[in-house]
């Protein structure tokens, strides 16, 4: 599984290295050729400069949206695990209400509220995401407080918040970082979605998923539109998901190891 | 029967919660209903008109009490755009989106069990990584994008299957023909989740003692495969169907949309374009209790199957 991880960053490596290109308007519309490898688009933008920007967007929105949801998924589920009573009831309602929704709709939801833009994008993607986070934190949480040393804590006198900074927050974050990466690849799916469906970012910020939408026409006639940013789209998750699959299996005590 | 209970009555403030964030979700909508359908000329007399007739000229409380009532008697208001009730629209477009939605299942299903097995009998071996492989690129392709290469792939050989089209009104091979496609490319993104937790499900049951007994006992190796094994690691995989339900539902909406089925998927997107309020809440709605349908049915399949689980 090992080598599995190593390929997946070489993968996610050698995109970020080709990434700082941005657009630039020429003309004609070709098929793919020495001067352009991805060919040109219907404005005549080279579809490998507006495939390794989008490539760029759809990265920044999946990570940091994660990141945002790991972060607020992770304290809302310390408190809610930590405090029980009242507390745990009202935030777990909550989230189990937010869970019901498939993670698309959701993001559909929160982006058709909020009009398009990437802060909003990355706002929708952790919102979307935090749920699953509280659930994780919290179940770890549960398992932590009974440990001894927590005990001592609160012998000692220490108030509550000392305590999950210091001392719960950082055991549960081993399994939130894992699922982490895991989610990070279904992020980058959601915003690809979304930006099909037309609601992301908007042109002419190139994003993968609404190339793909633009591609969608002129399948017939010039399928490389759409084929090439699909498929970066495509190998981008895939390396996350072999990335968060490699750390997941690295992390567990169950997996038999050779 | 407790169980079952206390699940169920667990799930009502969920679902009172769930309303409620539809129910703002749709009112916070950038964008003025009004506006979408009489357009941007439309004189200011005009627009305020089809509001108070939309009833969307209302305090917010009333709005929201109308519409909690109304679906506790089963109204749900008629579309702001085409005026029919919410209702019909609805079961008119469910149909297809049901056929969508079992045809992937099964074909996900029929895929993806044995390749999970047969990955978890030659665990390691080049057989393996070659099905890992193949089932992680399927649960990492956006189902749009696979759906985009299945049309390129059978836009070459056109005939062979309805490529884009309205199945309504179509005989039930016509139908049938039309389904095929769509519910190929669902079947493969089911088939990637599914074959990896029919793996993972194989492997842990192989690992019981009561496999090594078997095989002990000298029973060749299929028929402890078959006997035995299977049908303990089927029960995660059923539940993990259910768990993917969302996973479903949001591959079925592109997938719908790029195949152009007027199924619910299509209806979501047309009514957040159209800023259709009262279409669009209750379809969410009904996407989250479904979510929430397909959880209970998961518990308590859970509940029947584990006896232990039960009495917790």
């Amino acid at each position: 599984m090992l080598c599995l991880i190593l390929g997946g960053s070489a993968v996610l490596g050698w995109m970020r290295g080709v990434n700082p290109i941005r657009q630039v308007i020429v003309e004609s519309f070709q098929g793919p050729s020495t001067l352009h490898p991805f060919g040109t688009d219907q404005y005549g933008r080279d579809v490998l400069a507006r495939t390794t920007y989008g490539l760029r967007v759809s990265l920044l929105v999946g990570v940091s949206g994660v990141l945002l949801g790991t972060v607020a998924g992770g304290i809302l589920g310390v408190i809610a695990g930590f405090r029980l009573g009242k507390t745990d009831q009202v935030i777990m309602r909550v989230t189990d209400a937010l869970m019901s929704f498939p993670l698309l709709i959701l993001g559909l939801m929160v982006m058709a509220a909020l009009g398009s833009g990437v802060l909003k994008l990355m706002v929708a993607i952790a919102v979307s995401v935090t749920p699953r986070f509280v659930r994780i934190a919290r179940a770890q949480t549960l398992v932590v407080r009974e440990r001894e040393y927590i005990q001592a804590c609160r012998a000692l006198g220490q108030s509550d918040l000392r305590i999950m900074s210091e001392h719960v927050l950082p055991n549960v974050a081993g399994p939130v970082v894992v699922m982490g990466s895991l989610w990070t690849a279904t992020a980058i799916r959601i915003e690809a979605s979304l930006s099909f469906i037309g609601l992301s970012v908007r042109p002419p910020t190139p994003s993968l998923g609404g190339m793909v939408r633009e591609g969608f026409d002129h399948l017939a006639d010039a399928p490389w539109l759409a084929v090439f940013p699909g498929l970066a789209l495509l190998l981008m998750v895939f390396a996350f998901n072999l990335i968060g699959d490699g750390l997941r299996d690295w992390t567990d005590p169950r997996v038999r190891r050779g | 029967m407790k169980y079952v209970l206390r699940r169920i009555l667990l799930g009502i403030p969920t679902v009172l919660i769930v309303l409620t964030v539809v129910f703002v979700v749709a009112r916070v909508l950038s964008g003025d209903p009004a506006l979408a359908v009489l357009g941007e000329s439309a004189s200011a007399e005009a627009l305020a008109a089809l509001r108070r007739q939309l009833g969307l000229d209302r305090p917010l409380l009333v709005q929201y009490v109308d519409f909690i009532w109304g679906t506790l008697r089963g109204n749900f208001g008629t579309s702001l755009v085409s005026g029919a009730p919410v209702v019909s629209t609805i079961l008119n477009a469910f149909p297809y989106t049901l056929q969508l939605t079992f045809a992937g299942v099964a074909v996900g299903s029929l895929l993806g069990i044995p390749l999970g097995v047969m990955a978890a009998v030659r665990r390691n071996g080049a057989l393996d990584y070659f099905l890992r492989t193949v089932s992680l690129t399927g649960l990492s392709v956006p189902a749009f994008y696979s759906a985009l290469l299945l049309l390129l792939l059978f836009a070459v050989q056109f005939p062979l299957f309805r490529v884009i089209g309205d199945p309504s009104g179509l005989s039930f091979w016509g139908q049938a023909r039309a389904l095929v496609l769509p519910a190929l490319n669902l079947g493969i993104i089911m088939t990637g989740f599914i074959a990896r937790a029919t793996r993972a499900a194989v492997l842990d049951v192989l690992g019981e003692d009561y496999v090594r007994t078997a095989t002990a006992k000298g029973l060749r190796p299929a028929v402890v495969l078959f006997r035995h094994a299977l049908r303990n690691a089927l029960i995660p995989v059923v539940t993990v169907i259910g768990l993917y339900t969302g996973e479903l539902m949001g591959s079925s909406v592109l997938t719908e949309v790029v195949f152009n089925r007027p199924g619910l998927g299509k209806l979501i997107v047309g009514a957040m374009n159209q800023r259709d309020y009262n279409l669009l809440q209750t379809l969410i709605a009904l996407f989250a209790m479904l979510i929430v349908l397909a959880n209970l049915l998961t518990d308590l399949a859970y509940g029947l199957i584990d006896p232990r689980v039960r009495y917790e």
